[in-house]
């Protein structure tokens, strides 16, 4: 560690940024992998299964009794599941717009990795010059937005490229999900930026970690309520997964995928869902910051600790998107629709005047 | 006649999805606890837990032997001509194959072979078996590693099937014409 220190500020900026990158990337991967273990696990549980519980490896056998609880947990299910999708055979049907089919997974998931650049996932690890977000963009929010919207245009590009049917509507209806509900997104959130006065995420954090109760959940229910549900259409997840559903278009968007491709979608998917939760930890739950505060981290191993609570709090959210999945059914496309455009939009609009009126008469 | 199943407008309390919410998660947790904290799923792991075939299951034909271990089945082919897949064949006797090894029959087939491939568990040659030498049992799982050892010849189905006793027809012919050896007949 001393020759760092001899290092130039440059150097050692870049070094510093370089490792941050690569470790969020591995534990962001590691993430996603096991993000679709727990959806599996849960969505099993709730429908009185068991789930996955086979993947065995060889060295299991050296474990005497934690090889087979893990094994039962499934855990290394994500392994196998890597290697199917790389071993399994990468099929082009002959009639796609083959640039279009290899460039739109890719588009699905690059949004969702570079969101997690602006998360402040931690405070610092001892060095305050050095704070526990990748990049400490004073219009991080609006970044966020910005690349998270690209996302659909992957979906989009996927249903165009496809060249059927079903692939063309579940892109139609991505689309149009999308307008309807990243304006009422992006409105829920101004009001929450009105009431901090900062787009930099890591002060929207340190305006919420003197104790849980100055969470923004608090101060702003009706924004989280429509950032949420905003996020859930987002993300595409149940109830708002019209753009995939099953069980009236095949597979939606990915139908003519297969292997290492429509793994990109699968990932890209839960690569989105991980950064929403992200993003609603840092904007309403007070991101790093532990409940009873305690504000800036002394020490590596309260900058762990700062790290692991962001983690907690990503995990609950995450399970919530999951548990969500199997409580409601799926939205008809008008009512998502009505949903998005006559309530929500509405909805915010009154807040952020509600709010604005708030912070110029009665606490400025 | 059509049933017109009136359909209320919701509430504006049911309109905020809010009941809708609490319904799900309550029928959700219900399922989930009852899986994970109660360990009561509704399926079985199956290779290792297995159900209880019922009785009278259908499952896979095989042959069986009578109540002293002989050969029931008598070669008559009927079974080979009613099997609509054509799973089962038989090579009857000829003149230098060896004798049946019940007393009172006359042959028994020198090859009996069911493919259970093509077999579909249909039961046509156990009803229609004259002899009652075959049965559907219980086996429903037949896994084998080649198509050859998928099928099943005379001696793995005589050993698989076990005895039958049943109505012992032969047993009975047998002591009627016992009994009508002596003259005058006294019982019949």
């Amino acid at each position: 560690m001393d020759s760092f220190k001899y290092l130039d500020p440059t150097t050692q900026f870049v070094l510093f940024s370089i490792t941050k990158v690569l470790i969020a990337f591995g534990v962001l991967m590691t993430f996603v992998a096991y993000a679709v273990l727990v959806e599996r696990k849960v969505s099993a549980w709730i429908q009185d299964r068991v789930g996955p519980n086979r993947a065995t490896p060889f060295f299991v056998q050296y474990l005497p009794i934690i090889g087979p609880a893990l094994v039962r947990l499934g855990i290394f299910q994500p392994l196998a599941d890597g290697v199917k999708f790389l071993l399994k055979e990468d099929f082009t049907p002959a009639y796609v717009r083959k640039v279009y089919f290899w460039l739109a997974p890719a588009i699905t998931v690059i949004p969702a990795l570079m969101t997690i650049a602006v998360i402040p996932f931690g405070s610092t690890l001892g060095n305050s010059a050095n704070p526990m977000v990748i990049a400490d963009l004073n219009v991080g929010i609006l970044y966020t937005f910005g690349i998270g919207s690209l996302g659909v245009y992957g979906i989009v590009l996927a249903g165009y490229a496809s060249n059927s049917k079903y692939p063309f509507l579940g892109s139609i209806r991505s689309s149009a999900q999308m307008i309807s509900y990243e304006i009422a997104m992006g409105m829920s959130v101004v009001s929450v930026f009105m009431v901090i006065g900062e787009l930099n995420l890591s002060q929207v954090v340190a305006y919420q970690e003197a104790n849980i109760f100055h969470w923004m959940v608090w101060k702003q229910p009706l924004a989280f309520v429509i950032f949420l549900v905003a996020a859930f259409a987002e993300t595409n997840r149940l109830p708002f997964d019209l753009p995939e559903s099953e069980s009236e278009l095949v597979g939606g968007y990915h139908t003519e995928y297969s292997s290492m491709k429509f793994a990109l979608f699968f990932l890209g998917e839960y690569a989105a869902m991980i950064a929403a939760s992200a993003m609603m930890v840092t904007l309403f739950f007070g991101g790093w910051a532990y409940p009873w505060g305690g504000g800036e981290a002394a020490g590596i191993l309260n900058g762990l600790g700062h790290i692991l609570c962001f983690i907690l709090k990503m995990g609950v959210l995450l399970v919530m998107f999951i548990w969500t999945r199997w409580m409601l059914p799926r939205f008809r496309y008008d009512q998502l629709m009505t949903l998005g455009w006559q309530r929500f939009i509405p909805l915010a609009l009154a807040n952020i005047l509600i709010t604005a009126l708030v912070l110029a008469f009665i606490s400025p | 006649m059509t049933k017109v199943v009136e359909r209320k407008p919701l509430s504006a309390f049911e309109r905020t999805y809010l009941p809708t919410l609490a319904s799900g998660l309550k029928v959700t947790w219900k399922h989930f606890k009852k899986t994970l904290f109660q360990g009561q799923p509704a399926t079985m792991e199956y290779p290792e837990e297995r159900w209880v075939v019922p009785e009278g299951y259908r499952g896979a034909p095989y042959l069986v032997k009578d109540q002293e271990g002989n050969t029931k089945c008598v070669s008559c082919q009927l079974c080979e001509f009613v099997c609509p897949p054509k799973a089962i064949k038989i090579t009857p006797p000829g003149p230098e194959s060896q004798p049946a090894d019940r007393a009172n029959s006359e042959k028994m087939p020198q090859e009996f072979e069911i493919n259970m491939l093509r077999c579909i568990f249909c039961g046509l040659c156990q009803e229609v078996c004259p002899e009652e030498a075959i049965f559907l049992q219980r086996d429903y799982s037949l896994t084998g590693e080649s198509r050859a050892e998928m099928i099943y010849n005379k001696e793995k189905l005589l050993t698989l099937g076990g005895v039958h006793s049943g109505i012992q027809k032969w047993k009975h012919k047998l002591e009627e014409a016992k009994e009508q050896e002596e003259f005058p007949v006294t019982k019949i």
